[in-house]
Formats: structure tokens, sequence, C-alpha cells
């Protein structure tokens, strides 16, 4: 008579090996070391959370039209949604409000189908959103023709104001980075590759303060007399200048990347200098260093609040000038993390994106 | 017939135009003139306008008197000092400001940047929220925060917050216990220099007699009680030449001590918290960046955990973190000039601030302070060159 083999059922893990158990044990309690460690980090998010969430949230004040509805204990956040217009505009009038918004939508609406995968006129939309659209929205914003009202740059501020200064500084310096980059990789031309090396020096050894300084106060002295430039444009042909170095060694990093086979073969094929980094060299180097120019647009955004030194109000100096005035006692605190939390926001998702582009960007190139 | 076949002829000469040569030649006095032409162009017009402004050229205005005062000084100074002097205290206040802020914000980045590597959940987390909450705000921001928000809410003199009975923080800043230099104190001090000097001496010596002979010697603990030893015998010896200042309440506010004005202290500890996440990635990269395989080799020849960290692991993430970190404290130096915004007086706020705003010097001020930083990132690459030749990888 033949025996069926009939194994025993498995018996279940060691109930320590598997679940919240195991999990904990290896990840908090693997050792003294991180035994001690965890216990002193619980200790201190237990007495720091609470306080903290309970300002924010649970105690704070939301709706009301002055500081007496603020009177729970916990932050005034009445006062930030009182002045979130001027913190958004700036002083923009308020029956105009309607083109920054368009602008914030159309900006919108054009970049959106930039991450789209199926969307065949990248290149062109992409064009079009740097070169053609900051004439539009300037026009929008200064009116003074096409039947808008005139707006002066000195009502102009907010997070407006940010964005603004951010995306031309950036913008702007673009161009004159792609040359600077193709003028230090110039062997062949000494004279001017020595010219790029000390432009983009200088402006990479000096802080950004004191380029705003000159900018404001030294600009006026190199114009011939009774030319005057607006505050605003001076403090962008200071942030342009300076912010264009940074791109250069951006973009330099990607010239530098691209294979020698790649510049020789264009030689190869006959192309003169600008068809060859036309068609072969920028569009190879340009693709790498797209997040490097993130990242450094990051660093722009968050450098524009020192424009506050040349009189110019934009998010942060919005909120600072708002905290002077005295129906609003004792709100530096909510002003501040208001500010903080729209810089953050910002600055976070531009950074994630930069890394996930950055990944997306690299499998191309693996070998 | 057929020879003619085997000449080979030169190429035809290009046309003037098509040269290679010829055209960087053109190019490059093309853009030197224009340039020159600029600058003539500009100091022309500078001249002018100063003229008609009635502004003298020069830098006179150095040995005029500056009537103002300064907050914080660490030479003697005052309204009658003159302007020379006025940029002496602003520039030393820069760099106090500035070493202060690298120590903390190398102290505070290296122990995240580990942290960050932690195989603890929880404090790897934690890590991340520091790094990801402060790189991504404003430095600013942070500053006029740390000052107006929370430096200034601190309570009264009064109520101070107070660390046992040598350091109290209050809205009028911090105070510290100063050391009070005794007569005698020199001996230790030379005495310690001379360890210094020693302690140089001894770790060539034991590195030479290892690599002779393969004995190992205890350089640190011999370090340690060469440099700390010696100088604390001399100390007691002498009779312990000096004693702390307290800090003490008097009437409305602290007397003695060493005080830390708010400024200061909102200004270090944004620097140093800011520029602390960035050094934490670079840390966090540059241990990364050490491969796996080093580890193995290191246990699979025997080494213990921490002979392992400091023989393989450190040595060479050091050459990875080293270049970025020079740079992270170059812009920290930079960034001290945000200073201005709270009013601590560093080079910029009394210089290119007060100095500019009473004399109009425009021109000569903007560039004295412009070519103090550059001259500072100059040395600072220098440095970092010096250093990166010095670890390369040497080859064979």
């Amino acid at each position: 008579m033949a025996h069926n083999f009939v194994p025993l059922p498995d018996q279940p893990p060691p109930p320590a090996s598997v679940g919240t158990v195991a999990w904990i044990r290896a990840n908090l309690f693997s050792g003294w070391v991180n035994s001690v460690l965890t216990v002193l980090a619980v200790y201190v998010l237990v007495t720091a959370l609470p306080p903290l969430i309970n300002w924010m949230f649970i105690s704070a004040d939301w709706v009301g039209t002055g500081r007496e509805a603020c009177d729970s204990g916990g932050a005034c956040w009445v006062f930030v949604a009182n002045r979130i217009d001027i913190f958004i505009y700036g002083f923009y009038p308020n029956d105009q409000i309607w083109r920054v918004d368009a602008i914030f939508i159309g900006l919108f609406l054009l970049t959106a189908p930039l991450f789209f995968k199926s969307f065949k006129y990248k290149v062109w939309l992409g064009g079009f959103i740097i070169f053609i659209y900051p004439i539009i929205g300037f026009i929008l914003m200064r009116g003074g023709m096409f039947g808008l009202s005139g707006v002066e740059t000195a009502k102009w501020g907010g997070f407006t104001l940010t964005l603004l200064l951010a995306g031309v500084g950036c913008i702007a310096a673009l161009p004159l980075g792609v040359v600077l980059a193709l003028g230090r990789q110039a062997g062949n031309m000494p004279i001017v590759k020595s010219m790029c090396v000390l432009f983009i020096e200088f402006w990479r050894g000096v802080p950004l303060i004191t380029v705003l300084f000159m900018s404001s106060v030294m600009l006026p002295l190199f114009l011939p007399e009774g030319v005057n430039f607006d505050k605003l444009l001076r403090a962008l042909i200071g942030i342009t200048l300076f912010q264009s170095a940074y791109m250069a060694e951006v973009i330099r990093g990607g010239l530098q990347a691209i294979p020698k086979g790649q510049y020789e073969a264009a030689d190869a094929l006959g192309l003169g200098y600008w068809r060859k980094y036309g068609l072969i060299i920028l569009p190879q180097a340009l693709k790498i260093v797209i997040p490097g120019i993130v990242n450094t647009f990051i660093a722009l955004f968050k450098d524009t609040t020192l424009v506050i030194i040349v009189g110019l109000l934009e998010l942060l100096g919005m909120v600072k000038a708002s905290l002077g005035d005295p129906a609003w006692p004792d709100v530096s605190r909510e002003g501040y993390v208001f500010a903080a939390f729209m810089f953050w926001i910002c600055c976070f998702s531009m950074s994630r994106y930069s890394q996930w582009l950055e990944r997306k960007l690299h499998t191309g190139h693996k070998r | 017939m057929a020879s003619t076949a085997n000449v080979r002829n030169d190429p035809p000469k290009p046309k003037l135009t098509r040269d290679p040569k010829v055209r960087a030649l053109v190019f490059q006095i093309l853009a030197l003139l224009t340039v020159v032409a600029f600058f003539i162009y500009i100091v022309h017009n500078t001249l002018l306008n100063m003229e008609a402004r009635g502004i003298s050229t020069g830098f006179g205005f150095l040995d005029r008197s500056s009537g103002f005062a300064i907050l914080q000084s660490l030479i003697p100074y005052n309204e009658s000092s003159s302007y020379g002097r006025t940029f002496i205290v602003g520039l030393l206040n820069t760099i106090l400001v500035s070493a202060l802020g690298i120590f903390f914000a190398t102290l505070i980045g290296f122990l995240v940047g580990v942290l960050r590597l932690s195989k603890n959940w929880l404090i790897n987390k934690l890590a991340m929220v520091y790094i990801e909450l402060f790189r991504n705000i404003p430095l600013l921001l942070q500053i006029v925060f740390w000052y107006f928000a929370v430096a200034f809410n601190l309570p009264s003199p009064r109520q101070s917050m107070a660390l046992g009975d040598a350091v109290f923080l209050n809205n009028r800043g911090m105070y510290l216990p100063a050391p009070v230099f005794g007569e005698g104190f020199w001996m230790t001090a030379v005495t310690f220099l001379a360890a210094l000097v020693g302690m140089v001496f001894l770790v060539r010596w034991a590195r030479r007699r290892f690599e002779a002979t393969g004995q190992t010697f205890h350089t640190v603990w011999a370090s340690l009680g060469l440099v700390i030893g010696v100088p604390l015998i001399v100390f007691l010896a002498t009779g312990a030449p000096l004693h702390w200042d307290l800090p003490e309440l008097a009437g409305f506010n602290f007397k003695g001590g060493l005080t830390v004005i708010p400024e200061l202290f909102a200004l270090t500890l944004a620097l140093s918290i800011y520029t602390a996440a960035f050094i934490a990635e670079t840390v966090r990269s540059g241990i990364q960046a050490v491969s796996h395989g080093q580890t193995e080799a290191a246990s699979a020849l025997g080494l213990s955990h921490g002979r392992t960290l400091r023989l393989v692991v450190i040595p060479q993430a050091m050459r990875v973190i080293i270049p970025p970190l020079t740079s992270q404290y170059l812009n920290l130096t930079k960034n001290s000039s945000l200073a201005v915004a709270i009013g601590y007086p560093d080079l910029v706020a009394v210089f290119a601030g007060t100095t500019l705003n009473q004399t109009g010097q425009a021109v000569e001020i903007i560039a004295i302070t412009m070519a103090v930083y550059l001259t500072l990132s100059l040395l600072i690459s220098v440095f970092m060159n010096w250093y990166n030749a010095k670890m390369a990888l040497r080859e064979r």
C-alpha cells in the first residue's frame, strides 16, 4: 500500500520576525545606540509637536476682520486672510487684478501640455513661453496700450513680483549664460576666453546684495545724463548679470559632459561653428543641464527676497511692511510663517521636479 | 604620365575669410574693441555725472571722521574715528559672524548628514525633514524670523532663560561667562603652543616608524596627553591664573561677562541652520559615494567597524566632500552680508550702507566692498585647488 506523502502545513513564522513588531525592532531598536536615539527623538517630538500643532491649527483664529478677532491664544491667521490680496498682488489696483490672474492662468495653461509625453510641439511651445510670453505678460501688467490703463512698476509687488523677478531674471540670463559658456570653452580664442572667465568669476565672487547696491547707486552714474531707469528695471539688470554667471557655469558642465566624439563628428561632417553648436552640441548639452538650470532657478527664487534692500516689496517685503501696521500688533510669527510656507511649497516642489527630471533624463544616457 | 598621379598636391589655400585662425583673430580683436569702448563710455559718463553732482573722486574720504557709532566693534571705535576705521570694524564683524557660522554649520551639518544615513527610520526621517525644511526657505526670511519673531519676543532680562548661573538668554541678547586671564597665564599659553608643535613631530615620527617597522603607536592618546595634560600641569603649577567673569543681573540688565548682541545671535543662528542643511546633503552624498565594495573589503581584511570608518570610508568620503564644502563656506561668507537687513554692523551695513549714504562715494565704496568679497573667494578657491591637488588619487 502506497502512502501518499502529505507534508505538514507550514508553521507560521515567529511573531517577532514579521509585521509591525519586526519592523519596529529592525528600524527603531536594532541596537542600544539606535534605541537611545529613538527614545530621544520620540521625547523631542512629544514635547515639541503638540504645542506647535495647537498653536497653528487647533486654537488658531481663521475668520474675522481685525486683531480683536484673535483672542483664543493661537495663531492669528485672520491677519493673513485680511492681507492676502496685498501679499499676492502688491499695490496693483483692485479692479485691474484680473490682468495678473490672466497672466498666471495663461502661463499655467501653456505649461500644462509640456508635461504630456504625447504632445509633439514641446520645443515650439517652450520657445513661445520663454521668448514671446514674457513680452505679452509685460504688456498686460504694464498697460498703457490696447486700451488697458497704465500701472506703473512701483505698484507691482507681493508674490507677483517674486515670480516676475525670478522668471525674468532666469529667462534673460539663459542666452547670456549660453554665450558666456561657449566663450569660456573657446580654446582657440584666448582673449575672448579670459574675458568670459573674468566676467563669470567676478559675478560669482560677490554677494547679490552688493550687486543690487551697485545697480541701484552706480547704474545711474554709468548712464548719460537724462537717461533714467526705474527701480525695478535696475534690480532686474543686476539680477540678470548675477544669474548669467551661475547659468554659464551650469551650461559649461553640460558642454563638458558631451563626449568628444560628438564634436569630432560634427567637424568631420564639415559643419561650421554655428551649425556644429546649434544642431549637434547645444541641443544635447541643454537637455542634460535642465535639472541644473532648475536648481539655479530655485536659488534665484529664494534670492529675490533681497530686493527689499533696494526698496522693492516682493512677498517677504510686503509681509514685513504689513507687520508695521499699528492695527495689527504682534503678528510677526504668523506673517513670517505664511511667507515661509509659500516659498517652501514652491522651492520644495521645484526641487522634487528637478530630481525626478534628473532620474528620467539619466536613463537615456546610461549604457 | 603615371608619375603625376602620385604627386600629392597641397590642398588649396582657403580664402582669407574662411581661414579659422584669421577669423578667430579678427573676432577677438572686435570683441576686445567692443569691451574697451564700452568701458571708456561708462567711465566717461561716470566722470561727467560725478562732476555734475559735485562728488570728488578718490579715496581721501577714508581719513575723514565718520561721526556715527557702531553697535558692536572688536577694536576701539567711536564717532571721531575715520571712515577707514569704519571699514576695518565692518570687515572684522563680517569675519566674526562668518567664522562663528562656519563653525556651527559644520558641526550641525556633519551631524545631520550622518543621521540622514542612519538605519534608524525615525532619526533618518527627522534628518530629512530638517534638510528639506531649512534649505527651501529663503535665508533672508530665516534671518528676519529669528530676529524679529524670536529674539524680540524672548523674555525680558529679569525673566531670562538661564543655563545654570553662567549663560542667560533674553531680549537684550545672550550673556556668556568671560574668561579673565590672570598673571602668569602666558606660561600656559606658551606651553600649549609648544605642545602643539611637539604633537606634529610626534605624529610624523610615529608614521615613519610605522612605515619602517609596522609597529603601531597610540598617536591619539599620546597627542591628547601632550596637548591637554602638559599645559594643564603648568596651569595648575602656576596657581591656576584664570577665573570666569559671570554675568549678573544688575538693575534692568546684566553686567559683566561676554555679551552677544541679538543681531549677532540671530544672524549666526540663521546662517548656521541654513548652511548646515546644505552641508548635510554634501556629507550624505560624499559618504554614499564610497562604494560598498570598499566597506566589504575592509571587513574581509578584518578591520573593526571603527577602523573601517576611520581608515577606509572617511578618507575617501572627505575627498568628495571637501570641494563642495569649501564652496558652502564661501556662500556662508557672502550670505553674511544679509546682516544689513537686521542691522548687524557688518561690512555691507556700515560701509556700503551708512558710509556710502554719508559720503556719496558710490564708485569707490562699492569697488572696495566687492574687492573684499572677491579676495575672500579667491583665497578660498586657492585653498580648494591646493587641497584637491594634495588629495587627488595618485594613480599608478
